[in-house]
């Protein structure tokens, strides 16, 4: 990869979903920069999660295409026909993709460490020490190297979700999908989680796409925020600007209900 | 000895050796036929998963004939069929295709219960498909059968007195042979439904102890 390469890190061009009559995203262009961190906030169903998991492949677009690193994803264009690209393809391109999930999505029948090297081996074909030695990196920083063999159903919330962060890093994706990840803790867990993430976006240059309410956080960690409503971007700009005088009518009344 | 009277111990002691030896046959029979109900019921669970029509139709119609016909009829239809196989092989595969379909409900129910967002995770980290099935989904989807494997082991186990129309001297058979050669069937039978319930009865508690352990 060049020094100065512009090439986008994500670019959606005309995406739509729909989920049967239900027009989730319209038409949706953006683009995201390499080292961009990118907080989406909108109403609920105004799409953000949608773009998240169209991103994991976890939903699949109806129009449009989507772009990673400039490499088609899902589909292509053939001439003037939009084509799937198989599966095969799209593994290699999903491999620099990472997620977390609101619910962790932990292996329940694996230990910590197993779940941690469970996708550098049999997926990346890591050597299986080279894959414990990271993963124990790993769990040093995200501060739970003492949970290494426990059982991921003995951890709570706040534990559970900084294993499935490393987990996700593990693989060593270029682009990280964070959905809602501290939704479903308890309010003193929360701060265990966005410590982590805090101290990721400091310490490497990975793509965050970021989905969340905690608007603290967000104005700390992303360079960019995009405010979303009917499956549009209404408004985008730099969190300070945006927190503090946003201009569209939607984006006043949604900073204001959960302010 | 007097053999008007309706119960004489004496025929009940001499049956039992002939019945251990029958039991050996059941419990065979059994365990043999819990192996391939095990692995073809899911088999048919993966499969009838799939999104082909061309798959999942035939196996569905199958599934649904074997289950809408009785047991017995299939084994004498088997035996028939197949004369060059002994009876007992015929036994052991009839009744485990036959609760294979049975078990294959109980497999799919397991695998439906595997929360969505397993799937999901092993996406976002690009599992192969086998590793998706093998480590993360079959381990879940198995804890949750356990109990049923267990119940459909004890059902088969009482079934396997069918196995007597196609001449299978498991210990069922056994006791009628004992009933025709002495003309003492209360004792045989008695001896044989008493043998059946000991060890169908502990089986059963150890089932549900262990229902107990994984919910």
């Amino acid at each position: 990869m060049p020094e100065n390469d512009t090439t986008p890190a994500i670019q959606f061009q005309g995406v739509g979903k729909r989920f049967g009559d239900n027009v989730v995203l319209d038409g949706l262009d953006f683009s995201v920069a390499k080292g961009d961190r990118v907080t989406l906030i909108g109403p609920s169903g105004s799409g953000k999660t949608t773009i998240l998991r169209l991103l994991m492949t976890l939903e699949e677009a109806n129009d449009g295409l989507i772009y990673v690193d400039g490499d088609p994803y899902t589909h292509e264009m053939r001439g003037d026909k939009r084509v799937a690209i198989p599966e095969k393809r799209r593994s290699l391109v999903r491999r620099r993709v990472g997620m977390v999930f609101q619910q962790f999505n932990l292996f329940p029948n694996m230990t910590v460490l197993e779940n941690i090297i469970e996708a550098p081996i049999h997926v990346l074909g890591k050597p299986k020490a080279e894959a414990i030695a990271s993963a124990e990196a790993l769990l040093d920083k995200v501060g739970l190297a003492d949970k290494r063999d426990a059982r991921t159903t003995q951890l709570s919330g706040g534990q559970q979700q900084r294993v499935a962060i490393a987990r996700s890093l593990a693989m060593e994706p270029e682009i990280l999908l964070l959905d809602e990840v501290t939704s479903s803790l308890d309010p003193e867990l929360v701060a265990d989680v966005l410590g982590v993430l805090r101290n990721i976006a400091e310490t490497t240059d990975i793509t965050m796409l970021i989905v969340t309410h905690e608007m603290q956080f967000a104005r700390e960690v992303s360079n960019r925020v995009l405010m979303f409503d009917g499956g549009k971007i209404i408004e985008e700009a730099a969190p300070d600007t945006i927190f503090t005088s946003p201009t569209h009518e939607r984006t006043k009344e949604f900073l204001r209900a959960i302010l | 000895m007097n053999d008007t009277q309706a119960w004489n111990w004496e025929h009940a002691a001499a049956v039992l050796p002939e019945l251990l030896e029958g039991l050996q046959i059941t419990i065979l029979a059994t365990v043999v036929g819990m192996v391939i109900a095990s692995v073809l019921g899911l088999l048919v669970a993966i499969v009838r998963r799939s999104r082909l029509r061309v798959v999942t139709f035939p196996i569905g119609f199958l599934v649904e004939f074997i289950r809408s016909t009785p047991l017995l009829v299939q084994l004498v239809f088997a035996n028939l069929l197949f004369t060059q196989f002994p009876s007992l092989a015929i036994g052991c595969v009839v009744l485990g295709v036959h609760y294979a379909t049975y078990m294959s409900e109980v497999y799919r129910a397991g695998i439906d219960a595997v929360p969505k967002g397993q799937w999901e995770a092993a996406i976002a980290l690009d599992l192969p498909r086998s590793r998706t099935w093998g480590a993360v989904v079959l381990p879940q989807a198995i804890r949750n059968t356990l109990p049923g494997l267990g119940n459909y082991a004890i059902s088969m186990f009482k079934e396997t007195p069918f196995l007597f129309a196609i001449a299978v001297v498991e210990m069922y058979t056994a006791a009628q042979q004992y009933g025709a050669e002495t003309f003492r069937y209360m004792e045989a039978i008695t001896m044989a439904g008493l043998l059946f319930l000991l060890v169908s009865y502990p089986t059963s508690l150890l089932v549900r102890r262990l229902e107990n352990r994984l919910a």
